[in-house]
């Protein structure tokens, strides 16, 4: 099989791999996939609490090609995106930037997973007592 | 300097030897007469070809040139050797024997059979090694059984199986025993009267040799072993197996094993060599790196080896200059990870991590050293990119860990 150009440029120079300091604020953390499934992937996001953008991102992802290129992509993505527009992103967007052929495309969905677990992890340590409860408003308030 | 890219995956085929190709070339177009052309000089020059190969194979594996029947490769001579025999024996019983680390071209003819209600099968389990118990064939045994159907090594992890003590309880039983012995001709001594093989299936193309030729052995004499041809046409190959023969193939098949049986332990003792210095210089340099396979019943050129935290196919891309193959779910069609290396009883995650190095005839000692650099560094640079690698740093226990699947 062979890659995409972009697959292989993302697997060769991976933007943002690495994992925010243990104990960082406003960081939130989404692990997705299973090692028995051959793909795991660690998305955090540094979420500015004042206005709900994503201000920071970085990755570690143990699977394929295509998986380490759909999470360095995402990082790139997510970036200076308010989070309920990250919630939004769709993994045919993933598949689109990184021509992803049709084995491939769960790679896509778990870093479309990946997104929505970080902000939920974020969501979920913002407003503690109330989590369910719009938390980007509790927070402004 | 080595020469890029290095082609290290001999166990899937092999370049064909500049010795076999001489040999071959005179059979296209000067020596192309058919085989079975009684009454002229063509025909004669190339049946004389013919029985120069037959000769060829037969004494690399100890049998007689008439055992020897051509096809066009192990997965032509697995099928005709199960389904053969099931059909010729059928009066006789439908229980065929095997084990879940076949090749494929083992464990779909039985399939294929099951699916039909031609045959019931047992499929054998093996060690954490690859070895099956003969102790576990011979239990296995009932009085339906009309073949077992063993390996001689494994294509993925190298394990050589116990051949010879199964060969004696299929003859003490009296029944059939097929050996899918392509990754184990011409790589290491196969007797089929030390072995007692009945059937044996082989390849070319894993021995230096052209693709689209291979052989299956068949025993003539105790027991005259008989099967139902899978191919009918023009009676060729003693009825067995007809059509016209591939006389340049065959030439390519017979030299490649005379060429193999001539240089086999000195080209083994270069092999371990080989083997022995890349799996040294892997273990020396990374840690939780695991071999597949058995640590000393091994084929020569193998080495299967589980980089832990690592998936295989991102190993592959990161080092597209080395020719390898991975176990990894995502290099295979099904996206389900080798079942071999699963067959092993060893963790999921290892399987998905696993790479298989097969070094061959002209693999070279610079060749070793630019791959266990490669491997070694790439290993690193996708460990420190791996969330699993982290955990495990930091003391988290991954089998205690709830993933999110879907």
């Amino acid at each position: 099989m062979a890659y995409s150009e972009k697959v292989i440029e993302h697997y060769t120079n991976p933007r943002n791999v690495g994992s925010f300091a243990k104990g960082e604020d406003n960081v939130g953390t989404g692990v997705v996939g299973a090692p028995e499934c051959g793909d795991v992937m660690k998305l955090q996001l540094k979420i500015n609490p004042e206005n709900g953008v994503i201000e920071d991102a970085k990755f570690k992802t143990f699977g394929c090609g295509s998986a380490i290129a759909s999470s360095s992509y995402v990082t790139e993505l997510v970036k200076g995106k308010h989070i309920e527009e990250a919630m939004t992103i769709k993994n045919t967007v993933i598949v689109k930037e990184l021509n992803l052929p049709p084995v491939k495309i769960h790679c896509s969905v778990l870093a479309e997973d990946a997104i929505k677990a970080a902000i939920t992890d974020w969501k979920s340590h913002q407003t503690p007592a109330a989590a369910t409860e719009e938390p980007k408003k509790a927070q402004e308030n | 300097m080595v020469k890029l890219p290095i082609y290290m995956d001999n166990h899937a085929t092999t370049p064909v030897d500049p010795r076999v190709l001489q040999a071959m070339l005179p059979y296209f177009s000067e020596t192309f007469g058919n085989a079975a052309s009684r009454n002229h000089s063509f025909g004669w020059a190339a049946e004389e070809a013919v029985d120069k190969s037959r000769n060829q194979i037969a004494s690399l594996i100890n049998a007689k040139s008439k055992e020897i029947i051509f096809t066009s490769g192990a997965t032509e001579s697995d099928n005709l050797a199960i389904k053969g025999i099931v059909e010729f024996y059928k009066d006789k019983g439908n229980h065929i024997i095997t084990c879940v680390t076949e090749h494929k071209a083992v464990l779909d003819s039985c399939r294929m059979l099951e699916r039909n209600g031609k045959a019931v099968v047992t499929y054998l389990p093996v060690d954490k090694y690859g070895m099956v118990d003969p102790d576990a064939v011979r239990a296995a045994i009932t009085d339906k059984t009309v073949l077992i159907t063993l390996m001689y090594a494994n294509n993925e992890i190298g394990t050589i199986h116990p051949v010879a003590e199964i060969g004696r309880i299929a003859k003490e039983k009296g029944i059939v025993f097929h050996c899918d012995a392509v990754q184990a001709v011409g790589k290491i001594p196969v007797d089929v009267e030390r072995d007692g093989i009945d059937l044996l299936s082989m390849s070319a193309h894993k021995i230096y040799g052209p693709k689209g030729v291979g052989a299956i052995y068949v025993r003539s004499k105790g027991p005259r072993v008989r099967l139902t041809p899978q191919m009918d046409g023009g009676g060729h190959e003693r009825g067995m197996r007809s059509g016209t023969l591939n006389v340049t193939g065959i030439v390519g098949l017979g030299k490649a094993c005379e060429i193999a049986g001539a240089e086999m332990g000195e080209e083994n003792r270069r092999l371990l060599d080989l083997r022995n210095k890349l799996q040294a210089g892997i273990f020396e340099r990374l840690d939780e790196v695991y071999v597949n396979g058995h640590p000393t019943e091994r084929l020569p050129g193998n080495l299967n080896v589980s980089f832990a935290y690592v998936e295989g196919e991102s190993l592959l891309m990161g080092i597209s200059d080395i020719a390898v193959s991975s176990g990894s779910a995502c290099t295979s069609a099904t996206l389900e990870p080798s079942y071999v290396i699963r067959a092993l009883g060893i963790d999921e995650e290892l399987a998905h991590s696993s790479i298989r190095f097969g070094l061959g005839r002209f693999n070279t000692g610079d060749e070793v050293d630019f791959v266990t650099d490669r491997v070694t560094k790439e290993v690193k640079r996708l460990r420190e990119m791996s969330p699993l690698y982290e955990m495990a740093r930091e003391g988290i226990d991954l089998k205690s860990v709830q993933w999110k699947t879907e």
